[in-house]
């Protein structure tokens, strides 16, 4: 996968794309409260700075109330400071192939939050998108 | 130590069902004792294994619900809980229980009623089960399965077709299988030309919502003819669990589960993959054939699609897989399906399996929950 340096800086009035380092090196988003190696984060890094790379993806037709249909998605793959971290989220098209080059725009609100099985104030609803670059 | 002996054993009609869950469970748990020729008060533990019966329905408690209707108090009763592993999770508790020595007879019922939800309803019930960050984005469980198949097929150079091949063979068998929910042949074409659902997987890469329940009737080997002249012992059972978060595995094309919980499975059964006679593996998407077959050590990785094309996993193959018709044309009711493919692991080693009968001294179930996120193992052997 890619190995890309920082792109730009983050809108000021949008939320980071928070993923969290651990003391092993590691990267992982979303955050977890313990990393691989069973410690505590140490700094969180904002992965809406970063470009980052298609692994897979998928338009899915059949969408639970309050998703778009059809749903664009993908698996992509960042690299920070040489350290590999995926993440997952919708596309802005289908328009894409595996290796493709993607980068992060957001989404105040990426399904009704109020159309699901979910309780809407147990989660957040914003979020990234992935859109190719070309 | 004294084996774990299934001396009874029972399935319902998989399918659009009329009755709810209680009834569906009571209804395999009484065709169950009746293999026995036992009485429910003769039960020392009895488990439940479903998911999602306060979603699906708004009824909770049904352990202790379908205690009362086989009139097994005051046996100890549990709901088991594992997503779509729940029938497997409830095996591995039932065998548990026995194993243990906490109880001589143990009852297991596995069961869900799904089909009165729309689809829309049905796939955001088991998708609850995700991260909040992939909830948000609509991930489901089917979008997982195209996500992972697009890899599968890019990685190891796999035609679309023999994906497609798994859906034949499984509908195939499931013609066989009286309680299957589609006794129905399909073709190449059909499966091809199907509607898309995640692409490239198609309607007929994908298991039915269903209704249904099975279970199993658990005691020590050491007395099991006083139950039933034919039994199965569970020589190997291992569950495991992986990531919560799908995209975070090192590789997409690897079921961690998989390969952990065959592995203890394995070991204690002192069996490797190249021992077992027949499987049953968890085909809720047809990818899940290809990644099981290897994580379980069938195949090399990223050759399971081969064996497919090759016949190897045919009925009459060398390593016959889902001779029941799999979740794929027998349905998938949650928490029945791990139950489910214990109990046609067990019709083929005791010679009951009739017109899908294999030559089979061992078998192996696989059960995945989630998208590998849980995995049970159970190894199976013809009683002696």
């Amino acid at each position: 996968m890619s190995d890309r340096e920082k792109t730009h800086d983050a809108k000021s009035d949008e939320p980071p794309m928070e993923a969290a380092r651990y003391p092993d090196g590691s990267i992982l988003y979303p955050a977890h409260p313990l990393g691989p190696d069973g410690q505590e984060p140490i700094e969180m890094v904002d992965l809406s700075e970063y470009r980052a790379t298609v692994v897979t993806w998928t338009t899915s037709t059949a969408t639970p109330s309050g998703v778009r249909e059809p749903n664009h998605l993908a698996i992509v793959e960042f690299t920070v400071d040489g350290e590999s971290v995926r993440a997952i989220g919708q596309l802005t098209t289908d328009e894409v192939a595996i290796g493709d080059a993607v980068e992060p725009v957001y989404a105040p609100e990426l399904r009704d939050p109020d159309a699901g099985i979910r309780e809407p104030d147990s989660q957040s609803w914003d979020g990234y998108r992935f859109r190719p670059v070309k | 130590m004294d084996r774990v002996a299934i001396v009874g054993a029972s399935m319902t009609q998989f399918g659009q069902r009329e009755g709810w869950i209680r009834e569906l469970l009571a209804e395999a748990g009484r065709d169950c004792l009746a293999t026995a020729g036992i009485d429910g008060d003769d039960l020392e533990h009895l488990y439940v294994s479903n998911m999602a019966s306060g979603e699906f329905e708004g009824q909770t408690g049904v352990a202790n619900a379908v205690a009362h209707d086989l009139d097994a108090l005051p046996a100890y009763t549990a709901r088991i809980d594992q997503t779509s592993s729940s029938g497997g999770a409830g095996v591995h508790s039932a065998w548990q229980s026995v194993a243990s020595g906490a109880s001589d007879l143990t009852l297991l019922i596995g069961g869900e009623k799904m089909t009165h939800r729309s689809t829309a309803e049905a796939t955001d019930v088991i998708a609850s089960l995700t991260h909040p960050a992939e909830y948000k984005h609509g991930v489901t469980l089917p979008s997982f399965a195209g996500l992972t198949a697009r890899r599968y097929l890019h990685e190891y150079d796999a035609p679309r077709e023999s994906l497609a091949k798994v859906a034949v063979k499984n509908h195939k068998n499931g013609v066989d299988n009286p309680h299957a929910q589609f006794q129905k042949e399909v073709d190449l074409d059909t499966v091809m030309e199907s509607p898309i659902v995640a692409d490239p997987l198609r309607l007929y890469d994908f298991c039915p919502i269903t209704d249904g329940s099975a279970a199993l009737l658990m005691c020590p080997e050491s007395v099991a003819s006083e139950y039933a002249d034919e039994y199965a012992v569970i020589s190997g059972i291992g569950g495991a669990t992986d990531t919560h978060v799908v995209h975070e595995r090192a590789d997409p094309t690897v079921m961690g589960g998989v390969v952990d919980s065959s592995t203890i499975a394995y070991e204690q059964a002192g069996l490797g993959p190249n021992d077992i006679d027949v499987a049953e593996l968890h085909d809720m998407f047809t990818i899940l054939e290809f990644l099981q077959s290897e994580g379980l050590g069938f195949f090399e990785q990223g050759e399971g699609w081969k064996a497919v094309e090759e016949g190897v996993t045919d009925r009459d193959g060398e390593l016959p897989i889902n001779t029941s018709g799999g979740l794929k044309s027998k349905g998938h009711p949650l928490g029945a399906s791990g139950v489910a493919q214990v109990y046609e692991i067990y019709k083929q080693l005791t010679g009951t399996a009739g017109p899908r009968q294999v030559d089979a001294e061992t078998g192996l179930a696989c059960n995945v929950g989630g998208f590998g996120n849980c995995v049970i193992t159970t190894i199976m052997e013809a009683g002696q």
